[in-house]
């Protein structure tokens, strides 16, 4: 065998000797033609399309940008604002009118409250008015330790904790719990607040029915399979309902007992804003827990501000330890922020006093709006929105035009014919483009326990009469 | 074309950590195809420590000297030890803690919900309960007084090594405060702008309760505002109910898909979320490097959007005046040459730069002389300077009307509590000189001489500073972590609140403390601020610095800059 080869070996070199000179040129280039083949860079596409400087220059000069808005046509519904002179309080001066004030989330009259205001003013001889740091660095006052301590106990949880913003303060919440990757099941009609927090934590997030209870037990079937066909995954994604209290948008009230029930069956967290909520549903204000005797301890975060009924500024989150505590390090509007004037929290003790002195407050507020609702009924071309004893509802128009901005001015024209008799109403703002889900339009109608009988008869009447000349 | 000496990295023969930490040498890069000429002005000072640019033709009215020592290479490595040593222990604790040897204080999740999904990531915490809790106590110091040049503390004490605080119901009384953000002092509870403030609470109240589209436009909001315009020198403004809010809530309202925002590393947390809720892409430069600026710029509009090469509908530069934890101030006049070139828009946030910088205090644009109408979205704050809350956007009048109907704080949140807004009428007429008194353009002074004196002195006594020698931050470096809960401390109970950082708010070896001056700081006080410093730097051994200069009488404070006061 040995001796075989190396006899096809002697073979190839005297053919080799033999081989013309031009056969032997040839193959020398083909084969360095296939060892420059073989070492050649691969064909890329985009080198041979390389710019110069100059046709980059050229690009540079050629780009025109958009410009950095949209112009504002000077006609635009929302451009101009309604300038209020003096407080917002039960009577307001709308545009040098003075008007009985049915448009402020002022719901216990505590804006223009004299106790508040004493408490505010000893606060700010005090502290000054500015706290001129954030919460970490020197900007933690007592009387935030105070109010986080009072809010933690009006609420009968563990903790709470306050941020400077109320939009600031769901919107932070969210993203501190629920990252990338995490699931999050949302009622439709979540405010905007709620909105903006599931933007920033980057978890999927899956939208059910307002109120539909069914369709969430679907979504959450849904995602249970999905599950068990993946076991490693389930196990680290976390999961959250978040659900409004008392919906800003259609003035109802979520069916807390059955999320309750649907969070132990398929172990999901929930987290609850209760900013139109708190400080109006139950026997002492606290919210849709109490209205429903629900366990407190069952809603994993409370969160609501104190804008509304509290009438100051800023928010709180509240529950357990456990929960709450992490957002001292991770909730974004409160590490990052300056921290709350201290007199606006002054402010906010003294409004939880008035509330757990006088409960009856909340009864009063519960009868005028049981009082507001039922007047309301049966204005032709108008349906009013919401439970009864919300206190901020909703008037829409019973037939649309078709055209939300056609709709938009008729109820404009409504607002603003009661603005001229001396009824303030506001029509419900939204960002069309951005909400998610778009209510109808409509005005917005805040009850407070200020307005009296006659101020409610006047602006039923107001409104009832509006309807019928301006509504065809 | 020449190029400053300044401009190249430090390197003075030793192998120093440049890899390491991987900023310093890039971090003072400036525009090189815009500087004409440039003076080198060496003012007693190293090259090397210097890295600055110093008037390019034009650009800059006033010297720009802005410094970062390198960290020292010894430093460095027993930063690292120092961390690993913490990590091992950690390690340690939590398996102690585990088998239930060492008692643990976290709390626990609610005993039905235990077969949940954890709400935390068991290494999320790592960080929080094996280090942080160590030196937690130099955090939320709750103060009960005014956050002026003195503040009174509540003194707490820990029992179970910073777990839970106990409060004795005793104050720290007079302690030095180095740590607000209280620039031109109007932090106080008596005078002029707190007086106007409680009129204004007894007239309206605190609330708003409605937002500004709704019916919370009150009168003293747009009397604000006006007065805000006037004082930036924009057609028009806008402010808001919170800084933070001001930029994650007008960001994505000014940009969108197919736009591009060029946003600096080192920006604050607010600008990071604004440009992710805006859907924009993001790309991020160096630091107050204007060659990583302009070569993004050049990549974005040669590149158009990835993938697809569409040109981007807009380019966005996101700067911020002061950087609160380098001490740095933009290279302003260069991003604005940069911006105009390529025809990108700016977005100015001035949160620690409006009042605190400029001959009258109007910010950095001031600073460098320019003319605000460049700078197309110019944001700050009222927390700082002006001691009240929240924040503005201001520029030409189409962007503000364009706000008015589209922000989200205008639709959604609750407007502005009325006696902040009248704390930010009155400081800002003070400044402006409208009161009738010079207190303003008096503070605006002291602060800059301030400034100028405390870098000097923790330069001279051979501290580690960064940042730009006008800037009222002034960070000192620490580095190790077992030094920033000793540092803290030793200082307290010198009678002297700082504020100490360290990560995440920094990179990992360059922990620091943080000073802020004030103009409401006397002289008295600043040295006696000064000596503790010096007494707990000798002790600590934080004077790291290996360029230490000579203290002398030849560098006094250049008053000149200052005297052109015109209002």
């Amino acid at each position: 065998m040995a001796s075989g080869q190396q006899w096809v070996l002697v073979e190839m070199v005297q053919a080799f000797y033999e081989a013309p000179a031009y056969h032997l040129i040839l193959e020398g280039i083909l084969i360095l033609w296939i060892i420059r083949l073989l070492f050649s860079k691969t064909y890329k596409l985009h080198e041979t399309y390389k710019l110069t400087e100059r046709e980059k220059e050229d690009l540079i000069e050629e780009w025109q940008p958009d410009l950095l808005v949209p112009l504002i046509s000077k006609d635009h519904p929302s451009l101009k604002y309604n300038i209020v002179s003096g407080p917002p309080s039960h009577k307001i001066i709308v545009n040098g009118k003075e008007c009985i004030n049915f448009a402020s989330f002022n719901f216990l009259g505590l804006l223009d409250s004299e106790r508040v205001k004493e408490k505010a003013l000893m606060s700010l001889k005090k502290y000054g008015v500015g706290t001129c740091g954030p919460r970490g660095f020197y900007g933690t006052f007592d009387v935030h330790l105070e109010l986080e301590n009072r809010l933690a106990k009006f609420m009968k949880t563990e903790e709470a904790i306050i941020y400077s913003y109320g939009f600031a303060t769901m919107a932070s919440a969210i993203p501190a719990y629920s990252k990338r990757g995490d699931m999050i099941f949302v009622d439709e009609a979540a405010c905007f607040s709620i909105q903006k927090g599931l933007q920033a934590s980057r978890s999927f997030i899956k939208y059910f029915k307002h109120n539909d209870m069914e369709d969430l037990e679907r979504l959450l079937k849904e995602q249970e399979v999905e599950d068990q066909k993946n076991p490693r995954k389930a196990r680290v994604t976390r999961k959250f309902i978040v659900v409004e209290g008392m919906y800003i948008n259609t003035a109802d009230i979520c069916p807390l007992p059955e999320l309750v029930k649907l969070k132990y069956r398929y172990k999901v967290r929930i987290f609850l804003e209760e900013s139109m909520s708190f400080g109006v549903l139950g026997e002492h204000g606290k919210g849709v827990t109490e209205h429903f005797g629900v366990n407190i301890d069952d809603i994993d975060l409370i969160s609501a501000n104190m804008e509304n009924a509290v009438a100051s500024i800023g928010g709180f989150c509240c529950g357990r330890s456990f929960v709450i505590d992490h957002q001292r390090l991770s909730g974004q509007g409160y590490c990052f922020s300056a921290s709350l004037p201290p007199m606006l929290a002054a402010a906010a003790i003294e409004a939880l006093n008035i509330m757990e002195e006088d409960p009856g407050i909340f009864i009063v507020l519960r009868e005028k709006c049981k009082h507001v609702y039922k007047a309301l009924q049966g204005i032709p071309g108008l349906k009013l929105v919401g439970e009864p004893f919300a206190p901020a509802l909703h008037l829409q128009l019973e037939k649309s035009s078709g055209s939300r901005s056609s709709d938009m001015q008729q109820l404009r024209s409504i607002v603003d014919y009661c603005l001229e008799r001396k009824v303030a109403l506001t029509l419900a703002q939204y960002l069309e483009k951005e909400e998610r889900f778009l209510t109808p339009p409509s005005i917005r109608v805040v009850v407070t326990v200020k307005q009296k009988d006659d101020d409610i008869q006047k602006a039923v009447s107001c409104i009832r009469e509006a309807a019928s000349v301006l509504l065809k | 074309m020449t190029e400053s000496p300044a401009s190249k990295p430090a390197s003075n023969g030793e192998v120093c950590p440049h890899a390491r930490n991987g900023l310093k040498p890039e971090r003072n890069g400036f525009l090189k195809s815009l500087q004409q000429q440039s003076r080198h002005r060496d003012r007693d000072r190293d090259e090397e420590e210097v890295h600055a640019a110093l008037h390019h033709g034009g650009l800059y009215n006033r010297p720009f000297l802005e410094s970062f020592e390198e960290t020292p290479m010894l430093v460095a490595v027993l930063t690292y030890m120092g961390y690993g040593i913490l990590t091992v222990f950690g390690y340690l604790r939590d398996f102690l803690r585990h088998w239930k040897i060492e008692r643990c204080h976290i709390a626990r999740e609610k005993e039905e919900q235990k077969d949940f999904v954890p709400l935390y990531q068991d290494f999320e915490n790592f960080y929080t309960r094996n280090l942080y809790m160590r030196i937690r106590d130099n955090w939320n110091r709750p103060i009960c007084s005014v956050p002026g040049a003195k503040m009174d503390l509540v003194d707490r004490v820990s029992h179970d090594y910073n777990w839970t605080f106990e409060y004795t119901g005793r104050t720290v009384k007079a302690v030095i405060n180095l740590g607000s953000y209280n620039y031109l002092g109007f932090a106080e509870n008596t005078g002029r702008c707190a007086d106007a403030a409680a009129e204004v609470s007894i007239a309206y109240g605190v609330g708003v309760a409605s937002t500004r589209q709704e019916i919370g436009n009150l009168d003293i909001h747009e009397e604000m505002e006006n007065l805000l315009a006037r004082f930036l020198g924009v057609e028009s403004a806008m402010a808001f109910g919170m800084g933070f809010a001001t930029n994650s809530m007008n960001i994505p309202a000014l940009t969108g898909k197919g736009c591009l925002i060029l946003s600096d590393e080192l920006n604050h947390a607010s600008l990071v979320l604004g440009a992710r809720l805006s859907g924009s892409t993001i790309r991020v430069f160096k630091h107050n490097n204007m060659q990583s600026l302009e070569k993004l710029l050049r990549e974005a509009i040669v590149h158009g959007q990835p993938r697809t090469h569409r040109p981007w509908k807009k380019i966005l530069i996101m700067v911020e005046g002061i950087y609160s934890m380098e001490g740095s101030i933009v290279r302003l006049p260069e991003v604005i040459a940069l911006k105009r070139r390529y025809r990108a828009y700016l977005y100015l946030d001035e949160a620690h730069s409006i009042g605190a910088l400029g001959p009258r205090g109007r910010g950095v644009v001031d600073h460098f002389g320019l003319d605000p109408r460049d700078v197309d979205v110019m944001m700050g704050t009222f927390t700082k300077s002006f001691g009240a809350a929240g924040g503005y956007i201001a520029g030409k009048r189409e962007l503000i009307d364009y706000l008015r109907c589209h922000s989200h704080s205008a639709v959604y949140a609750t407007s502005m509590s009325p006696p902040v807004v009248e704390q930010i009428i009155t400081s800002m007429k003070c400044i402006m000189g409208e009161d009738g008194t010079t207190i303003g353009s008096d503070r605006i002074r002291q602060l800059a001489q301030n400034t100028a004196y405390f870098r000097r002195r923790l330069r001279e006594m051979g501290f580690i500073i960064y940042g730009n020698d006008d800037s009222p931050v002034v960070p000192m470096m620490l580095y190790m972590p077992a030094k920033i809960g000793a540092f803290g401390r030793e200082m307290l109970s010198r009678n002297i609140g700082v504020v100490v950082v360290g990560f995440p708010a920094t990179p990992i070896i360059e922990s620091r403390a943080r000073f802020c001056v004030s103009a409401a700081h006397s002289r008295e006080l600043l040295d006696q601020a000064l000596s503790a410093i010096s007494e707990v730097g000798d002790l600590l051994q934080l004077k790291y610095s290996r360029h230490r200069i000579q203290p002398s009488g030849a560098r006094p404070f250049d008053d000149g800059v200052y005297e052109d006061v015109d209002d």
